[in-house]
C-alpha cells in the first residue's frame, strides 16, 4: 500500500494518523506523508545535522575560545536540562537529569535503552514515530550515546507492532551503510551499535525494568528499585531508558537550542507533545502541539466531541491515569503540570475522550479487566487485588453490586497503591479511585436499578 | 557501619544491609514470606512494609537499604494498615483448608493471619483453583491452590541447589510454581524446598497426612550418611520416626539438609527390620532369644580361636556406625587376639597411615574458597551439602577445577574439568603438578607434560587466596590412592592450598580416629573379603552391597565357619549364620566425626524396635561373655570418654594427618575405584523407598541393567 492508499483509508473513516495538517509547530511529525520516511528524505529535512553538529562535523568552525569544534557530552546534557524536556513514556522524569545520573566513567560496558513498547492502551504516538519517521530516533539515541559515553544501545519496540519493527530494522540499515551507526560515526572516535528488539505483546514489559529483563531474555517481571537502572541496568550495567518519543525530541533541541525548545511550552514543559486522542471525536489520532495548550484547542484539533453529544470524562494521559469530568478538564491546559494539578496525569499522552452515552461502569469494567489480564503476578496486592477490582466492577455492571460495594472498590484499591513493586498496582489503582469520586452517582445508581443511567451505548 | 532508628532502639549495622537485617540484628520481627537469610532478595510478597520516615510509601523492609540516621517504625498505623491489606490480598485465593492441611500449625500464613488477618473475609468471588502436579516421589505438590507465589522454591533451586527446576510461569492470577513441561524435581537437595515452603504448597510426600505437627516431639541427632555430619531434628510420635528436618548449625549444614538425611527414615520403619536375634539352623532362620544368640557366638569365636587360631577371626564394620560403636568392636576383636578390622571395604589401596585422614580444612571454610580442585569426585550426589557451599564460593567467584572419570553436571559453573579414566588419574596430576612445577620454576614431582588443561588449572590455583584441593571418594579408593594423595600435597604445598580428602561416610574420619584399622600384620577388608577368615563379625556392613568386591565378596565370605552379622535390617542373609538386631542411629546413643574431625554426640530419639539393641550394649555384652576384660561400660557416653581419651569437640588436630611417605607411582594401572551411587550409600538409604523411586536411584537401576544385559 502506498501513502495515498494510507491516507485515503484514514481520512474516509475519519481516523487522523500523523499526517495531516492539523498539529501546531510540529516537530516529530513535521512534513511526514507516510513515504518519505527513507534516511534521504530525513536528511532532506535537515536530519543527523544535530549529531554531525555535536561531533563537529557540520562544517561550521571551531569554538573560537576552545579551539574544538562540536559540543561535549556536559553541554549535551546542559542543553538538554535547559530545554526542559520530559520523559515522554509517562512519568514526566525531566530527561536532562535522568542523562546526567549516569555514571559516565563507569569502567565497563553501558547501555542506552529506548522504550517503545508501547502497550497503554490509548497510545499510538511511538508507533508512528517509528513507522513513518524512525530516522529521528536513531538520531536521538546517538546523541544520547554521545552524551553519556554509552557504545550500545536496543530498541525495545512493542510484540504487536510487527511493521514498526521491520521498518525500524530497515531504518537502521541505511544509518549503519551512511555510516551514521557504528564505529568511528562521521569519522569521529565516537562509536554507537544500535540494535531493534521486539517483545511479545506483554503491557507489563513497558515498565522499563521488565523491560530490561524481557530483553535479557528473561521473563518480564519489574525488577524492585533500588538500584535503579542507572547503576544497575541491562545485564548489571548502567543504564539509561528513555521513551521514543523523548529520543525523538531531542535532535530539534540539539539543532535549535534549549532555550528555544522551552520556548515553545511552558515552563518546566519544554517543547510540544504527541497527544494520541481516542474516544468519541470526530477525529481521532495523533496530534502534536506544544506543551500548555488548552485542552479545549486540542478537543477542536481532533474535530470536537461527536456531533450531537456532550463531552462527559476524559482520561488525560492513557488508560492508568485517573478520569476527569468534562467541567475540569476544559480548564486544563495540555502539560504536566496543569493535567497534574487537576488530579490527573499527563502519562503518555493518550487523550480517551467519553460523551454523555459512555457509561463509566462499563468504561471501568473494560479497564479494570485490562489490568487483571496484564498484571505479572509477582507481587501479592497487584497479582491478587487486580482480579478482585475486576470481579467487583463486573458484578456491578451486570446488576449485582452492592450498596457498600462502591466503598469496599475504592478501599481495595488504596490498599493496591503504593504497596507494588511497579507502577502497574498503581496504574490499577488510579482509575478505579477517580471513577468513584467523580462518578459515583454512576455506580450507586447501577447497584440500585441494576441497569445503566445512560440509555444505550452508541 | 551505620545506625538506623528502628522503633525508637538504636541499631548499628553495616552498610548495604536492608532494614530486614537491622531488625534481625535487634531482635524485632517483621513478618515476611518470601524473604529468607539465605537466598537472594525478591521483595514480592510485600508482606514486610513498614513506615520509613521521609518515605511517602510505606517501604519493604527486605529490599530497602538502611540510611543513616533512618528512622523506621514497624508498627506505626502505617506499617500496620499496609500488612494487613496485604495479609488480605494473600488470604482472598488462598483456601481456608487448614484442618486438612499438612502445614497447619507450622505454617508462616497461619500464624501471620492470627495477627494480621481479619475474622472475616470482605472476597465474596470464587477463589481461585491451581491444578495439582506430580514432581517425584518426594514432593507433594497436590494442593498448589496454596501457593502464595513466593517464589522462594524457585530462587532455592536456581541459588542454593543449582538447578532451576521449579519455576513461576504464566502472569498475573494465572500465575503458577510448576516444573518446566512437567518434569520431576530430581535435585538432591529438593527436600529444603519443603522446610522453605511458608505454606502448604510444597509438602513432604512420604509424611503427608501421618501426623500433625503438635503431636510431634522435636528431637536432634546428626546424619549417619555422608561425612557432613548434617544436625537434624527428628520427629517421633509414638515411639515412630515421622519425619527429618534440619537443625540449623552454620558452621555444618546451614539450615540446608540433603534429601539422603531427610528421607533416609523411612528405612527404619520398613518391614525389612529386623527385630530379634536370628540363627540359621539347616538352613532355615529361626528366632532366637538374645541369650542363646550371643551365647552362640561367644562359643563359636572361641572354638574358632581355639582350632585355626585367632588371626582367622575379624571384623568387618561400617564407616556410618558410631565412634562407640567401632571402638568397641576394635577393642573386642583385639582382646580375642586377632588384628584383623577394617572399615575400608570399598578401598582398592591399603597404606598404612600416619594419622587420621580428613577434610583438612573446615566444612565452613568450603564457602568461602576462592581455589579448589576436586579429584576424583561426584561431587554433587556423594556430598550434597559440600556441593552447596562450593556453589555459594563459586557465586563469590571462587574457580572449580576438577579431576573427574565421567562429565556429569555439577550445577555450578566449573572453571576447568579434566576427565580421564580413574586409571589416568595420577597421570593428570602429575601433569598439574608439572604444570605449577613449571609456573614456579621448580622441579616437577613427578613426570608429567604441561597440557593446556593442566596449565590452566595450574594457573587458576597459584592465583587467588584460601584454596584447597580435596580427594573424593573415587580418590580415596582409588588404587593409586597413596600417589594421589602424594601428588594433591605437593601441589596443595605449592599452591597454598589445603588438601583432604572429603571422606566418604558419616564416621569415616571417627572410625580411624578409634583404631578400626587393622594393627600390625592384621588383614585388611580386601583380605578379609577375599576367604581369609574363619569367623567374620559384620558390624552393619553388608559386603554385597558396600565392598570393592561386591557379590564375589560374600561368596568368599560364606566359606568362613561363622558369620555374624549386627545390623538393624535382615541383611547378609545368605552368608551369615547369625542375626543380631543392633539399633540404627535413631534408637542408640552415638558419636559421629565429620569430614573436618568434629565430634557430634546424639541421643536416641526413639526406643529400639522390638527386641533390637544398641550396637554397644551388644558388644559390649558379647566381650564380657568372651571374658575380656575392660569392658564395663554403663552408658555410650562411658564408651566416647574412654575411646576419646576425654577429648570433646574436635579431634585434636595433632592426630588429624594428611601426610604421605608413599611414592608417587606414576605407571598405568587398570583402575575402577568403588564408589557408592547417591541412594546406595549404605543400609539405611538402600531400603529408603521413596528415596529408591527417585531418577538418581532410577539412572543407576538403569545403568546397572545396561551393564548386566550388555
Amino acid at each position: 500500500m502506498n501513502a495515498e492508499q494510507i491516507l485515503s483509508q484514514f481520512s474516509a473513516t475519519g481516523v487522523e494518523t500523523c499526517f495531516h495538517d492539523r498539529h501546531i509547530n510540529p516537530q516529530i511529525y513535521a512534513g511526514l506523508n507516510g513515504a518519505n520516511w527513507h534516511f534521504k528524505d530525513y536528511e532532506a529535512r535537515g536530519g543527523y545535522q544535530a549529531l554531525r553538529k555535536i561531533l563537529g562535523k557540520d562544517g561550521s568552525a571551531p569554538n573560537s575560545e576552545t579551539g574544538i569544534s562540536g559540543m561535549t557530552q556536559d553541554q549535551v546534557i546542559a542543553t538538554v536540562k535547559e530545554s526542559a524536556l520530559r520523559g515522554r513514556g509517562g512519568a514526566g522524569f525531566p530527561t536532562g537529569l535522568k542523562w546526567s545520573f549516569m555514571p559516565r566513567q563507569f569502567p565497563g560496558q553501558k547501555y542506552l535503552v529506548c522504550n517503545s513498547d508501547e502497550g497503554e492502551p490509548g497510545t499510538c504516538k511511538d508507533r508512528d514515530i517509528l513507522q513513518f519517521n524512525p530516522h529521528i530516533v536513531i538520531e536521538g539515541m546517538a546523541i544520547a550515546a554521545y552524551a553519556m559515553g554509552i557504545s550500545v544501545g536496543y530498541n525495545y519496540i512493542h510484540g504487536e507492532i510487527f511493521a514498526a519493527y521491520d521498518r525500524f530494522e530497515e531504518a537502521l540499515e541505511e544509518a549503519r551503510a551512511a555510516g551514521l551507526l557504528g564505529n568511528n560515526i562521521l569519522g569521529s572516535n565516537f562509536s554507537f551499535q544500535l540494535h531493534a528488539a521486539h517483545g511479545f505483546g506483554a503491557y507489563i514489559c513497558g515498565e522499563e525494568t521488565a523491560l530490561l529483563e524481557s530483553l535479557e531474555g528473561k521473563k518480564g517481571q519489574p525488577r524492585f528499585k533500588p538500584p535503579f537502572p542507572a547503576s544497575f541496568g541491562l545485564y548489571g550495567k548502567p543504564t539509561t531508558i528513555n521513551n521514543t518519543e523523548t529520543f525523538a525530541a531531542v535532535p530539534w533541541i540539539i539543532r535549535n537550542g534549549g532555550q528555544a525548545y522551552l520556548e515553545c511550552g511552558k515552563p518546566n514543559n519544554g517543547g510540544t507533545k504527541i497527544y494520541s486522542i481516542s474516544g468519541d471525536v470526530e477525529r481521532p489520532g495523533n496530534y502534536e502541539i506544544p506543551m500548555g495548550t488548552p485542552f479545549a484547542k486540542l478537543l477542536e484539533l481532533a474535530g470536537g466531541v461527536r456531533a450531537g453529544r456532550q463531552l462527559k470524562a476524559v482520561i488525560p494521559g492513557g488508560s492508568s491515569s485517573p478520569v476527569l469530568p468534562a467541567a475540569i478538564m476544559m480548564e486544563c491546559t495540555m502539560d504536566y503540570d496543569s493535567i497534574a494539578k487537576a488530579g490527573s496525569m499527563l502519562g503518555s499522552g493518550a487523550v480517551i475522550v467519553m460523551d454523555d452515552s459512555r457509561c463509566m461502569v462499563k468504561a471501568l469494567q473494560r479497564l479494570s479487566y485490562f489490568y487483571m489480564h496484564e498484571s505479572c503476578g509477582q507481587c501479592t496486592p497487584c497479582r491478587e487485588g487486580t482480579g478482585w477490582l475486576s470481579r467487583m466492577v463486573d458484578r456491578i455492571e451486570t446488576g449485582h453490586g452492592r450498596p457498600s460495594d462502591m466503598d469496599l472498590l475504592d478501599n481495595v484499591a488504596e490498599n493496591i497503591q503504593g504497596r507494588t513493586i511497579c507502577a502497574l498496582g498503581d496504574a490499577a489503582a488510579m482509575p478505579v479511585r477517580a471513577m468513584i469520586k467523580h462518578f459515583r452517582h454512576e455506580f450507586e445508581h447501577h447497584v440500585a436499578n441494576k441497569t445503566c443511567m445512560v440509555p444505550a451505548y452508541v | 557501619m551505620i545506625e538506623i532508628e528502628l522503633d525508637g532502639k538504636k541499631v548499628d549495622i553495616v552498610e548495604g544491609s536492608m532494614i530486614m537485617h537491622a531488625a534481625d540484628k535487634a531482635g524485632t520481627y517483621i513478618p515476611h514470606f518470601c524473604y529468607h537469610k539465605k537466598l537472594s532478595i525478591a521483595a514480592n510478597c510485600r508482606m514486610c512494609l513498614v513506615d520509613v520516615e521521609k518515605m511517602p510509601k510505606p517501604m519493604p523492609a527486605c529490599a530497602t537499604p538502611v540510611t543513616q540516621g533512618m528512622i523506621v517504625r514497624t508498627k506505626s498505623d502505617k506499617a500496620i494498615k499496609a500488612q494487613k491489606s496485604v495479609m488480605e490480598f494473600l488470604l482472598i485465593n488462598h483456601p481456608l483448608d487448614c484442618p486438612i492441611c499438612d502445614q497447619g500449625g507450622e505454617c508462616q500464613l497461619q500464624d501471620l493471619a492470627v495477627g494480621y488477618g481479619g475474622s472475616k473475609s470482605r472476597y465474596e468471588e470464587e477463589k481461585r483453583v491451581v491444578f495439582h502436579k506430580d514432581v517425584g516421589p518426594l514432593i507433594s505438590m497436590e494442593e498448589m491452590s496454596r501457593c502464595i507465589h513466593c517464589t522462594r522454591c524457585v530462587r532455592f533451586g536456581q541459588e542454593i541447589a543449582g538447578v532451576m527446576e521449579l519455576g513461576m510461569s504464566h502472569r498475573g492470577e494465572h500465575a503458577e510454581i510448576e516444573t518446566f513441561v512437567g518434569n520431576t524435581v530430581d535435585s538432591e537437595l529438593s527436600g529444603n524446598m519443603i522446610d522453605i515452603c511458608p505454606v502448604g504448597a510444597l509438602t513432604s510426600k512420604p509424611f503427608r497426612y501421618s501426623a500433625r505437627t503438635w503431636e510431634l516431639s522435636r528431637r536432634k541427632s546428626v546424619s549417619p550418611h555422608d561425612s557432613t555430619g548434617a544436625n537434624l531434628i527428628v520427629q517421633v510420635k509414638n515411639n515412630k520416626v515421622l519425619r527429618v528436618v534440619p537443625l540449623e548449625n552454620d558452621a555444618v549444614n546451614e539450615c540446608w539438609i540433603a534429601d539422603r538425611d531427610r528421607y533416609s527414615y523411612e528405612a527404619l520403619n520398613s518391614d525389612d527390620r529386623l527385630t530379634s536375634p536370628m540363627l540359621k539352623q539347616g538352613g532355615e532362620w529361626k528366632t532366637v532369644d538374645w541369650q542363646t544368640a550371643l551365647e552362640y557366638v561367644a562359643n563359636g569365636l572361641k572354638q574358632i580361636k581355639s582350632t585355626h587360631g585367632a588371626s582367622t577371626i575379624g571384623a568387618l564394620v561400617s564407616p556410618h556406625s558410631t565412634v562407640e560403636e567401632l571402638y568397641l568392636a576394635s577393642s573386642l576383636v583385639k582382646g580375642l587376639g586377632s588384628e584383623n578390622i577394617d572399615y575400608r571395604l570399598r578401598n582398592a589401596e591399603f597404606e598404612v597411615v600416619p594419622g587420621v585422614r580428613y577434610l583438612g580444612t573446615s566444612v565452613a571454610s568450603l564457602s568461602h574458597l576462592q581455589r579448589v580442585l576436586v579429584i576424583g569426585s561426584n561431587l554433587r550426589k556423594d556430598h550434597p551439602l559440600f556441593a552447596q557451599r562450593i556453589r555459594q564460593a563459586v557465586k563469590m567467584g571462587c574457580a572449580v577445577n576438577v579431576v573427574a572419570d565421567k562429565t556429569v553436571d555439577w550445577a555450578m559453573p566449573i572453571a576447568n574439568m579434566v576427565v580421564s579414566n580413574a586409571s589416568n588419574w595420577v597421570k593428570s596430576l602429575a601433569d598439574i603438578a608439572a604444570a605449577v612445577a613449571a609456573e614456579k620454576g621448580i622441579d616437577a614431582p613427578a613426570a608429567g607434560e604441561v597440557t593446556p588443561q593442566s596449565q590452566a588449572i595450574a594457573k587458576s590455583l597459584l592465583g587467588g587466596d584460601r584454596k584447597a584441593v580435596l580427594l573424593g571418594n573415587g580418590a580415596a579408593h582409588s588404587a593409586k590412592a597413596s600417589s594421589l594423595l602424594n601428588l594433591a600435597n605437593w601441589i596443595g604445598n605449592q599452591t597454598g592450598a589445603t588438601v583432604g580428602y572429603l571422606t566418604e561416610a558419616a564416621n569415616t574420619v571417627g572410625a580411624q580416629w578409634v583404631g578400626a584399622l587393622p594393627g600390625q600384620d592384621g588383614l585388611n577388608a580386601n583380605q578379609m573379603l577375599s576367604g581369609a577368615l574363619k569367623a567374620a563379625l559384620l558390624l552393619n556392613t553388608e559386603p554385597a552391597f558396600d565392598s570393592a568386591q561386591g557379590a564375589l565378596s560374600a561368596s568368599h565370605l560364606s566359606k568362613a565357619e561363622m558369620v555374624v552379622t549386627l545390623s538393624p535390617f535382615k541383611a547378609n542373609l545368605d552368608i551369615s549364620d547369625v542375626l543380631l538386631p543392633i539399633a540404627p542411629f535413631t534408637e542408640t546413643s552415638g558419636t559421629f566425626a565429620n569430614a573436618e574431625g568434629l565430634l557430634q554426640s546424639f541421643h536416641a530419639v526413639v526406643k529400639p524396635l522390638a527386641e533390637t539393641r544398641p550396637a554397644w550394649k551388644v558388644l559390649r555384652v558379647l566381650a564380657n561373655m568372651l571374658g575380656l576384660p575392660g569392658f564395663d561400660f554403663e552408658s555410650s557416653q562411658a564408651v566416647l570418654l574412654h575411646a576419646s581419651r576425654g577429648v570433646v569437640g574436635n579431634i585434636p588436630s595433632g592426630v588429624l594427618n594428611n601426610t604421605t611417605s608413599a611414592q608417587i607411582d606414576i605407571s598405568e594401572v587398570q583402575d575402577t575405584p568403588n564408589t557408592a551411587s547417591i541412594y546406595q550409600l549404605d543400609s539405611i538409604v538402600r531400603r529408603a523407598t521413596s528415596l529408591q523411586l527417585t531418577a538418581d536411584a532410577q539412572n543407576v537401576v538403569l545403568i546397572n541393567a545396561t551393564e548386566v544385559s550388555a
